[in-house]
């Protein structure tokens, strides 16, 4: 956690305070650090091309999948290569949402959330009973299988089958089109529910149910006879990585306008852990580093040498497991511990 | 009826490809109670190897050995230097290092052969069997290999000292080493007959669906359906539930129209997570019982 380390800002002025702020303090250097990128994200749009800007929409999109995936994994200790299932859902449901029933884009994104929340606990409910590598194996199932149940004929007249659904970019609101264009507007609109989720993650990390969860990752025995429901809880934080995940693939289908089945193959999931790795399991903010790394480094892996960009992720996983297994956010709490020691 | 038993007797011919994975992806479990993820990608990798060595022009017969040999050492290989290491490490570390294995070989593959679709001659030619019979030579060849391997599995497991060992390091790695047996070792070489089982079923899967660099994931998937339905430590097992899978997926795809000829991979899904629910330890396997 971001709290618990470093109390550098609080310097020594304030010594009978110190016991308290060593974690106030800590989270003042988080603040400020938030503070520092909101600023940065909000002048961005302004001063960069669109295709950039587009960019940038894809990895924050990406981040608030990673944020979801990292809360089942990191916070709750369980494992998932499936999570491009969820993804699709959320893209599909602001797809066919969108163009066929004309529901308005923004309201999408709170029904694909409830949808996901729903599909993640049913898919939870079967899973707490398998563990570690049998539940890797029946979400590698289901990653494997997403294509193909998306290209099921009996939801074809919803899918568009393998065509897909095409979707139209919305306009900035508000009259705020005079200002903005249509790209910066779904960057603006995605770093606020992004900001959101983030929020939220946090919050729900810090509550009571976030304790649980991190109890039950850490011994679930002796979470159990402490009185935490591990059933439901698993199941409720399956759930709760889905919405935030579906959250994603519906910003994000909005963001692509188009939706396929080819879209959400097991290249989907195996990015998303990607980037859950780089960026540091269980340390919420290493998602948006994990979400640039998966949207930058394929094209300068295929620059240098075309086609190997899956070799190159794979190469870059290991040096990670082997060189910082913490991924970024470890290397990061251990570097800002080395500064301190040298103050 | 007669649709029925052709189907039958087709998804047999489909099931002996999945038995044959289902029996590595066993091999591997056994080794290392862990399913490996990139097993598909090695085995094309080694279907691949075998592609280029026919291509230059050796004999069949020379080649099949010899790749068997080369992914042996080359599981061997990936064991000691990728996953000793890391033995220690969390699970989570180990499926990451599966997946980058994934990426690698696929990336590899693609790049050194490029996406181009080729064709693997099969040894057993591709005639039918016998006239009008519903299964080829090529399919009756590969099932008679596979049931080779698995009773040259069963004898190895069942009458060698290293075999033994093998077992002894899986079920229980501290007594194993006391009583002197390399576990390390023997993990390295569970890894390498994975990886030389995995070649065969490579070689022996080509002919069918033609070799490209993502031919096995759904292979794969198949795979482990097979060994879940026939216990993930059972080879007879595995060999038993590819060959169900086969014909399950055979049928489902003629009598559910939903499912037609095309999808049926969410059949696997389906199977998987049903055999985990009601009976994890699959209809041949043992129970595993935790100690706590």
């Amino acid at each position: 956690m971001a709290t618990s380390e470093e109390n550098m800002t609080g310097g020594p002025a304030i010594p009978r305070a110190a016991a308290a702020s060593a974690k106030k303090s800590g989270s003042s250097l988080g603040t400020i650090v938030l503070a520092v990128l909101v600023i940065g994200a909000v002048i961005l749009p302004f001063a960069s091309k669109n295709f950039f800007i587009f960019q940038m929409t894809q990895v924050m999109v990406y981040a608030i999948a990673i944020l979801g995936l990292n809360l089942l994994t990191g916070i709750n200790g369980q494992f998932s290569l499936g999570h491009g299932a969820f993804y699709a859902v959320g893209a599909y449901t602001a797809a066919i949402l969108m163009e066929m029933q004309g529901v308005p884009y923004g309201w999408t994104i709170p029904i694909a959330g409830v949808l996901c929340f729903v599909a993640g606990f049913l898919f939870g409910l079967p899973a707490l009973r398998l563990e570690g590598v049998y539940l890797a194996l029946a979400t590698f199932a289901l990653a494997v299988a997403t294509p193909q149940l998306l290209k099921l004929s009996p939801f074809e007249h919803w899918t568009g089958g393998v065509q897909g659904i095409v979707i139209i970019k919305p306009d900035a609101p508000f009259g705020l089109d005079a200002v903005l264009n249509p790209d910066q507007w779904l960057y603006f609109f995605t770093l606020v529910i992004g900001l959101f989720l983030y929020w939220l993650a946090r919050n729900i990390v810090g509550s009571r149910t976030g304790r649980a969860l991190m109890a039950i990752r850490d011994n679930p025995i002796a979470a159990r006879s402490m009185g935490v429901n591990t059933a439901v809880y698993k199941a409720t934080a399956f759930g709760i990585s889905a919405m935030f995940t579906g959250v994603a693939g519906c910003l994000g289908a909005i963001v692509i306008q188009f939706v396929a089945p080819d879209s959400f193959t097991f290249a989907l999931s195996v990015a998303l852990l990607v980037g859950l790795v780089i960026g540091g399991v269980g340390w919420l903010p290493g998602a948006l580093l994990g979400a640039l790394f998966i949207v930058f480094i394929p094209n300068v892996a295929e620059d240098i040498s075309k086609g190997l960009a899956g070799a190159f992720y794979g190469f870059f996983l290991i040096a990670v497991i082997y060189l910082a297994p913490q991924g970024a956010g470890g290397l990061i709490r251990s570097g800002l511990a080395r500064v301190k020691r040298m103050l | 009826m007669d649709l029925f038993i052709q189907q039958v007797v087709s998804g047999f011919a489909t099931g002996g490809i999945y038995a044959c994975m289902a029996l590595s992806v066993v091999m591997i479990y056994q080794a290392i109670h862990h399913l490996n993820f990139a097993q598909g990608e090695m085995a094309m990798f080694s279907t691949y190897i075998a592609w280029q060595l026919l291509a230059w022009g050796l004999p069949y017969w020379a080649v099949f050995p010899l790749v068997i040999a080369i992914s042996f050492v080359g599981g061997f290989a990936v064991e000691r230097i990728v996953f000793k290491p890391i033995e220690n490490a969390p699970v989570l570390s180990h499926i990451v290092i599966f997946i980058a294995l994934f990426a690698i070989f696929n990336s590899f593959a693609g790049f050194i052969w490029d996406f181009t679709i080729k064709a693997v001659p099969s040894p057993f030619g591709d005639g039918p069997l016998y006239p009008g019979a519903p299964i080829g030579t090529h399919q009756a060849g590969m099932i008679g290999v596979t049931m080779v391997v698995l009773v040259m599995l069963w004898a190895f497991f069942r009458f060698t000292r290293m075999g033994l060992a093998m077992r002894a390091a899986a079920a229980n790695p501290d007594s194993a080493r006391l009583v002197g047996v390399k576990v390390s070792m023997m993990t390295a070489l569970g890894w390498g007959m994975a990886s030389a089982i995995g070649a065969v079923a490579g070689v022996l899967i080509a002919p069918v669906v033609f070799l490209e660099p993502n031919m096995m994931l759904s292979i794969l998937l198949y795979g482990f359906a097979g060994a879940v339905l026939g216990g993930l430590t059972s080879p007879a097992g595995a060999v038993l539930g590819g060959f169900l899978v086969g014909i399950i997926e055979n049928l489902a795809g003629t009598y559910i129209p939903v499912i037609g000829g095309e999808l049926k991979l969410p059949i696997a899904l389906f199977l998987i997570v049903a055999v985990l629910l009601i009976k994890p330890a699959g209809l041949l396997g043992r129970r595993t019982v935790q100690r706590v």
